[in-house]
């Protein structure tokens, strides 16, 4: 069983399958794609949260999906946790 | 398919239903009550309370005869007493439902008062309620139903599992024939460009953009924040999904890999032919669903995350969740857990086939978590303020 899921391959963030404790190397997979990361988690992820799969800096965009789903707000290092506090839509 | 038939009722108008109502339909706020008190006399009996049906004018007031009239005329329903405060509005609504070709009786209040309308309402329901109880289930077939699909409190697992797992059954359904809607145009923002392309035509994909931007103005016009905690709601929130468009682009899951859509209908408006169809609706579910089943939907397939618990008088309404902690805390609310496909130990497709047995099974009698629980939500739109 993998840690996290993906979307697609092209996608920033995968999703926790489990709850994910900080420090714990996970393993993902993409269900449209080959991708299969791992990466160490620097932070607990909840289940159904996203972690980050690559570093990000304000103003980039994030993939899931294949698609834009909003903004980055906050700097965001790869297995931390992406969610409100550094994410925001770019439509509303 | 596995399996493509199940027993249902098959309506005076050739449509077909799967549940057998005697409903008791107050034209207006103020008929609640007789309604109630006719639906405790006579047992087998559904009455429908809501909050309007004073004072609308314009496009609200059609959409309200549009509700009403639609409920009434739903092929879960056998028959129908209607009470209003006066004739003309109550008349208007037993017209349009009696073009179904099933029993139904008007009685209103003025120049009689509760009592009596009560007493003369209850000797009509009692006849619909011997007669329907006679009606016999027949076969079926899966094609002839009209399915409505929405989600509620969505998290990531919904985009991950139950959302796919409803597009499947969209895509083997509508392609042998059965009608089918999809709607919540506010929760398409960030995936309206993939709604579009899933048009049957181009002028059919303007003709969503069109209902899509009209919405999207009035959000933009009315908001006062960025919507967060509305859309994506708190509990999306909790459940890890952070922007609309993220919300959006698992909700659209829904709609299958294969299916196009074939055209645009307004809120409650009846499908004018087979296929799948875009609703201008509410994402809020007792809402949406109840425009759906004024629509004429008579099954409801419902993926959820975090457990939202509706359910609607009139159209059954099969709840799904991939999310485990969901599964195990509120299993009392799932009709089918499908948390082995984050695992990886259940595909789409038999996602599909395990909700398309469960959804013939429901059609066929067996009752939804949400019916034994007693949810009833009936919750007419309303477009702007009363005159």
């Amino acid at each position: 069983m993998k840690e996290f899921l993906m979307h697609d391959e092209k996608d920033g963030v995968g999703v926790a399958v489990i709850d994910i404790k900080s420090g714990q190397e996970v393993q993902g997979a993409a269900l449209h794609g080959q991708a299969a990361p791992r990466v160490k988690a620097l932070m607990d992820i909840p289940l159904g949260h996203k972690i980050a799969l690559r570093d990000f800096k304000p103003g980039d965009t994030v993939m899931k999906y294949g698609c834009d789903i909003g903004k980055v707000v906050a700097p965001i290092k790869t297995g931390e946790h992406v969610h409100v506090h550094n994410l925001k839509t770019k439509r509303w | 398919m596995s399996i493509s038939t199940f027993k249902g009722y098959r309506r005076e108008n050739g449509r077909v239903g799967i549940r057998n109502h005697v409903v008791i339909l107050p034209v207006d706020d103020i008929s609640n009550a007789a309604c109630e008190a006719v639906a405790n006399n006579i047992k087998g009996t559904l009455a429908l309370p809501h909050a309007y049906g004073r004072l609308q004018f314009g496009e609200d007031l059609e959409l309200f005869f549009r509700t009403m009239i639609g409920i009434g005329a739903n092929p879960n329903v056998a028959a129908c007493v209607v009470i209003g405060i006066e004739p003309g509005w109550t008349q208007r609504i037993v017209d349009g439902i009696a073009k179904t070709g099933k029993p139904v009786t008007g009685f209103s209040i003025e120049r009689h008062g509760d009592i009596k309308t009560i007493a003369a309402a209850s000797v009509q329901a009692k006849q619909y309620v011997h007669w329907a109880s006679e009606i016999q289930r027949e076969e079926c077939r899966a094609e002839e139903l009209y399915i409505s699909v929405k989600c509620g409190e969505s998290d990531t697992t919904t985009g991950l599992g139950s959302c796919p797992a409803v597009g499947n059954v969209i895509d083997k359904t509508v392609a042998r024939g059965a009608t089918a809607s999809f709607g919540e145009t506010s929760e398409l923002t960030g995936g309206e460009h993939i709604v579009k392309a899933k048009a049957a035509t181009p002028e059919i994909g303007e003709a969503f953009m069109k209902v899509w931007n009209s919405y999207n103005d009035m959000i933009l016009k009315e908001k006062t924040d960025d919507l967060s905690e509305s859309q994506p709601t708190k509990g999306n929130i909790r459940g890890g999904l952070t922007t609309i468009e993220e919300k959006a682009l698992g909700n659209i899951e829904k709609l299958g890999k294969k299916t196009k859509f074939v055209g645009v209908l307004k809120p409650a408006e009846v499908p004018a032919g087979k296929g799948l169809w875009f609703m201008d609706t509410s994402s809020a579910a007792a809402e949406a669903v109840t425009l759906w089943a004024a629509s004429g939907a008579v099954v409801h397939l419902f993926p959820t995350g975090q457990g939202n618990v509706i359910g609607n008088p009139i159209e059954p309404v099969i709840k799904l969740s991939a999310n485990p902690v969901t599964c195990s805390t509120m299993s009392e609310h799932i009709d089918l857990d499908v948390s082995a496909m984050l695992r990886g130990e259940m595909s789409v497709d038999q996602a599909g086939d395990a909700l398309l047995e469960i959804m013939l099974r429901t059609c066929s009698g067996r009752l939804t978590a949400a019916e034994v629980l007693g949810h009833r939500e009936f919750v007419l739109t309303k477009l702007y303020r009363s005159a």
